[in-house]
């Protein structure tokens, strides 16, 4: 598509004369701020979401690839004697970065939620569980499963690879969701606003009828219209845009109480890029309105 | 632009299967004077609408200020039209802008806006007696009143041709004379003239005072008027 600095610059400048000839456009052009305010408004929280599931999956993908747990499955009189045999192996293998055995405080917290507090791990069969950092270059999963059944009968790897992939998945889908929400928000607009257009031009076509008689270009008429809605579209998204922030603003801040849904929300630099969403509504305006107004005016010799 | 304002040759139009036009050939020459006439429905302004590229032939060609009609993108219609100056029998207003700036429109559409703010808008005013509804909107104006501002704003940007559709057909007599004057005038600083009406007394009226030329529809076809007129 070629680009038309001159009609940029006449949608910025704008044409006083060019505005008035066109009459208000009442409803149509209320319309059009109410849409776009509020399209924009639910494509902040869209935004949000597809950069917090992406957040999400990168830590998730993350964090859960650099550590691995031991289980240490054994009776109660052999199970530190396993847990130690199993703390030298991982001392010697390569690529993991540090190996500890979690207290029975940290095991009681992590059953608390199903069991609650207090439980004395001595009269459950618990295994004893080893938290494994891996360093960035990674260990061989099963040369090490090989050396753990050789040495440490009772002690079994899980590298997190079965339960992390399905997460990451869902993460990375949530935010192909949320994207296709913002192209729907973004559809919806133009669809709003080709609407708006058609009925403002609709109800202005004598309007047009007589522009065209006395000499104005098509060019002309239809920049009227088109100025007029992207303007509307841009504004009503930029309300809509700060409403949105302000809401995203006052969620809850995460925290480890919290679950996923106080984490939504924007970090840093990702804090800037709802300032695209009124240029988008203001650009889908003007391609809805210039494909409105040239089918209308296309119908006029 | 040649000799010929603008040229119908052998031009045809049909519409919904019938042919409301067959073999029409005019030439209207610069600084002419023309009246188009022929009973109600007989095409007199479909002939116009040839005349000013609102509607193309179905056969033959009409050239307007030397183009081929056929030949006129959109854009190009839109500039041939700042030439061509037509009163249209429905006058067609902008009702949310002021008499003033209706008349002035085609100077607006075409950039020349400061054109509109100066003396010549007031001297158009004059000349077709608006000056006292200048600020007013379009529905306060008479029938009268509107012929006029329509006259007003088809020569605003000095076209080279006046077409005028039915001009008179809903003011009385007086006025349709002083409208019958202002045509005259505009024939006599140059410009080239067409009316279409069914008036005859009118005809009549405007041969005391200006050499002009009766073209009538009839049966489809283009004739010459007679003496009888």
């Amino acid at each position: 598509m070629k680009f038309d600095t001159d009609a940029i610059r006449s949608l910025i400048v704008g044409d006083k004369q060019a505005d008035c000839v066109v009459p208000p456009s009442g409803f149509t052009a209320q319309l059009t701020l109410f849409a776009a305010g509020a399209m924009a408004f639910l494509a902040v929280f869209a935004l949000a979401l597809s950069l917090a599931s992406g957040r999400l999956a990168a830590q998730w993908g993350d964090e859960l690839a650099r550590t691995s747990t031991i289980r240490i499955v054994a009776p109660a009189d052999e199970r530190a004697a396993q847990t130690d045999a199993a703390l030298r192996v991982l001392k010697t293998t390569t690529g993991v970065q540090s190996a500890r055995a979690l207290t029975d405080a940290e095991q009681q917290a992590l059953l608390s939620p199903w069991f609650g507090s207090g439980i004395d791990l001595g009269s459950l069969p618990v295994p004893r569980l080893i938290e494994v950092v891996e360093h960035t270059t990674g260990f061989d999963a099963e040369g090490l499963r090989l050396r753990l059944a050789a040495e440490v009968r009772a002690a079994f790897l899980d590298d997190h690879t079965r339960w992390r992939a399905p997460l990451v998945k869902a993460a990375n889908r949530l935010r192909l969701l949320a994207w296709i929400a913002i192209l729907l928000i973004g559809l919806a607009v133009g669809a709003m606003v080709t609407l708006a257009a058609n009925a403002a031009l609709a109800a202005n076509a004598q309007v047009v009828a007589v522009l065209r008689l006395v000499g104005a270009t098509d060019r002309y008429i239809a920049e009227a219209f088109i100025r007029r809605f992207t303007i509307r579209a841009f504004i009503g998204a930029a309300v809509g845009m700060v409403l949105g922030m302000l809401a995203v603003l006052l969620l809850p801040s995460a925290s480890d109480d919290a679950g996923f849904l106080t984490g939504l929300g924007f970090q840093g630099a990702g804090w800037l890029t709802p300032l695209l969403i009124p240029i988008m509504a203001g650009g889908v305006a003007l391609l809805a309105t210039r494909v409105a107004s040239r089918k209308a005016l296309e119908a006029l010799r | 632009m040649g000799t010929r304002v603008i040229e119908l040759e052998n031009v045809a139009y049909s519409y919904g299967g019938g042919e409301l036009l067959s073999d029409i050939s005019i030439k209207l020459a610069p600084g002419s004077f023309y009246f188009l006439t022929g009973p109600s429905g007989a095409g007199k302004t479909t002939l116009l609408k040839l005349c000013y590229g609102a509607l193309l032939p179905t056969a033959g060609q009409v050239r307007i200020l030397g183009n081929d009609v056929r030949n006129l993108n959109r854009d190009d219609v839109a500039m041939m039209r700042r030439k061509v100056g037509v009163v249209h029998q429905d006058v067609k207003f902008l009702d949310h802008l002021s008499v003033a700036d209706n008349i002035a429109l085609p100077l607006t559409v075409s950039g020349r806006q400061n054109e509109a703010d100066g003396a010549d808008l007031g001297e158009l005013l004059a000349w077709v007696g608006l000056t006292h509804r200048a600020a007013g909107l379009p529905p306060e104006l008479s029938g009268g009143e509107r012929q006029r501002a329509a006259l007003a704003r088809a020569v605003i940007m000095s076209p080279d041709v006046v077409l005028a559709d039915e001009p008179t057909g809903n003011v009385d007599w007086e006025m349709s004379q002083r409208l019958l004057r202002l045509l005259i005038e505009l024939n006599k600083m140059g410009k080239t003239v067409l009316i279409a009406t069914h008036d005859l007394s009118l005809i009549r009226a405007a041969k005391s005072e200006v050499q002009a030329r009766v073209l009538r529809i009839s049966s489809r076809r283009l004739q010459l008027a007679g003496a009888d007129l």
